[in-house]
């Protein structure tokens, strides 16, 4: 085929044009694959709130209950416990709830909670997701001398006073998540409060 | 040229460049004829990649991908379906010698310098493979939905939460659930037996491609093109097909009779290549007391705890794989093999490699333990992650600097 009289700049237009109109189609077509990985509808509903009976929960005792897939931790600290909390805020991360994304406005308290003594701590670890493990006795332990009592997590150590606060010298970052809940008696209701309901 | 050609061979030759394509990359391509033990261990990674192609298409014919039916079905294929278990644990201890040949292969890289000018894109092509390969063996072992399946997935997705901003989504987008669930299950199968072994494939005949271009490297590092008879065969080279052929089937032999003996006699590798854990169906409710990855995880997996802070210790297990890919432009060394290297890199080569090696075994240990009851796991795990990183970083200097000795002309020993 002969070159002559090629307008070069004309043809560089039709082949950025057409470029550009195949890379947006390109990014149209893209979004059914994209947007297919996200949660569906079904998962989206599965969030129903959990009831759980806590009469028979001692003090000192902790019980794990299921909500949305995941473990809640639920303890009935007694007022010892409750005492200590003040002497460790040197020890965490973030001792007087600066995240507030991490609990509700009725639980940005020392204890983290709506009623004192009644802990309620979504069971997921801040840093990669594992559930920690209660260590209640004020003991020293293999992964801290100077023990009061709390949760460790297996995975990667981090450590969680009997509030849910972080240590210090911990991966996670964050204190572990106070979901919303409610209190009707010896029935928590997990998943619904005020705000939420 | 003198030679009658076959008529058949002929005519699809003048369709289909069959007769070109054996010569260029069997019969015709020259390798040097100095290799040595260390070069079997990419053609062993070949044919671990036939068996965990084959083993895994016949292990989907039984496999179910559900949350609810996924840890039975594996009891099934390993109990009722016949001859089930030997192609289970074909694909089980497959991946782990699948690693071993790799890991080889890529020690062998690092002593002759076959990443260097101008293999840099087989270098590339290969870490493709291997970050491919570590995808494909992390979704692999999702798939038996047992205990560690389940909260193997919970970590190394949880990772790309520490990213700023979009990390909570992100991980919600990968789950395809808010939490580990019958869809993430479901979509890992999806890219485990389809999406990842297409790319994986796809990247080794690139690398292959690449590889024939330039050609071989070898123990020297020396250009055996530089010397060529009057018919343009390197002097130092012999063709691949008959004489390397033959020579690797006895290593392939060899390394079956290793790979027989652990599949027959220790098919879970004491823990390490499957965990006791696993044995117990996913309980989304309860973390195993001692959670580890797999052994070839276990570098990347310590030096991401070996650092105590969420988004830091991520980075830093990124930066550990990604360093690998700039290694062809770290090293600044005028000659490739460690031959002929200074008395730097002829240190720290091996040293990396044992550093490495103790990096992996830390991983699948518990971080408040003692090594050899001499030093403190995490203390060990933070000063070898800090090998690790000045090893490559501090690579442009020594390498440099140091005093090496010279390369001759023409390759040495061989056959």
């Amino acid at each position: 085929m002969s070159q002559d009289g090629v307008n070069n700049s004309r043809r560089l237009l039709l082949l950025g044009s057409t470029a550009a109109v195949g890379a947006v189609g390109a990014g149209f077509v893209a979004v059914p694959f994209l947007a297919s990985w996200n949660p569906s509808e079904k998962a989206k509903a599965a969030g129903a709130p959990a009831k759980v009976d806590i009469s028979k929960l001692e003090p000192g005792a902790m019980l794990t209950a299921e909500w949305r897939g995941k473990p809640v931790f639920i303890v009935r600290r007694t007022q010892e416990v409750l005492g200590m909390l003040e002497g460790l805020t040197d020890r965490l991360k973030d001792p007087a709830n600066g995240n507030k994304a991490q609990q509700p406005a009725y639980a940005d308290n020392l204890q983290r909670s709506r009623e004192p003594e009644l802990l309620v701590l979504l069971g997921v670890c801040t840093h990669l997701g594992c559930a920690p493990k209660f260590y209640a006795e004020v003991k020293p332990e293999p992964f801290d001398a100077d023990w009061k009592g709390g949760f460790f997590c297996p995975c990667h150590g981090s450590r969680f006073d009997m509030s849910g606060r972080v240590f210090n010298g911990s991966p996670a970052g964050d204190n572990l998540l106070v979901p919303p809940y409610t209190l009707d008696g010896n029935t928590l209701v997990i998943g619904i409060d005020e705000e939420t309901a | 040229m003198s030679k009658q050609k076959n008529p058949i061979m002929g005519w699809i030759d003048d369709r289909l460049p069959v007769t070109v394509t054996y010569e260029k990359h069997m019969s015709k391509y020259y390798a040097p004829k100095n290799f040595n033990f260390w070069y079997f261990f990419g053609v062993l990674s070949m044919i671990m990649l036939v068996n965990q192609i084959l083993t895994g298409i016949w292990l989907t014919m039984n496999f179910t991908p559900s949350a609810d039916a996924a840890f039975a079905s594996v009891e099934y294929i390993m109990r009722d379906v016949e001859w089930g278990w030997l192609l289970r644990y074909m694909h089980s201890t497959g991946a782990t010698f699948f690693f071993i040949a790799i890991y080889l292969h890529m020690m062998r890289a690092l002593l002759y310098g076959s990443y260097q000018k101008p293999r840099e894109l087989i270098w590339l092509f290969g870490m493709g493979i291997y970050l491919a390969l570590m995808a494909e063996a992390f979704m692999g072992y999702v798939l038996p939905w047992g205990q560690m399946s389940y909260w193997g997935a919970q970590v190394i997705i949880s990772l790309f939460g520490a990213i700023p901003v979009i990390g909570d989504d992100l991980t919600t987008w990968i789950r395809g659930d808010f939490l580990i669930s019958g869809a993430t299950l479901n979509r890992f199968f999806a890219l485990h037996v389809i999406a990842v072994p297409l790319v994986i494939v796809a990247l080794v005949v690139l690398h292959l491609l690449a590889l024939h271009e330039v050609g071989s490297n070898n123990p020297d590092g020396v250009d055996i093109k530089k010397h060529k008879d009057e018919n343009g065969v390197p002097l130092d080279g012999v063709p691949f097909h008959p004489f390397y052929t033959v020579h690797d089937m006895v290593g392939i032999v060899v390394f079956l009779i290793v790979f027989c003996s652990v599949m027959f006699f220790f098919p879970m590798g004491g823990g390490f290549m499957l965990e006791y854990a696993n044995f117990e169906p996913a309980n989304g409710l309860k973390t195993p007391a001692h959670i580890a990855p797999v052994w070839y995880f276990g570098a990347f997996y310590t030096i991401l705890r070996a650092i105590p802070d969420k988004l830091l210790g991520v980075i830093a297990m990124g930066a550990a794989i990604a360093i690998l890919f700039v290694l062809p432009w770290l090293d600044k060394s005028p000659v490739k093999s460690i031959r002929y290297k200074g008395i730097i890199s002829k240190t720290l080569i091996p040293v990396f490699g044992i550093a490495f090696a103790i990096l992996t075994w830390l991983g699948t240990q518990p971080s408040d333990g003692d090594f050899l009851g001499m030093i403190n796991n995490t203390t060990l795990a933070r000063w070898l992650t800090a090998f690790y990183f000045g090893y490559f970083l501090l690579m442009p200097f020594y390498t440099r600097m140091e005093k090496t000795k010279p390369v001759p002309e023409r390759v040495t020993g061989g056959h």
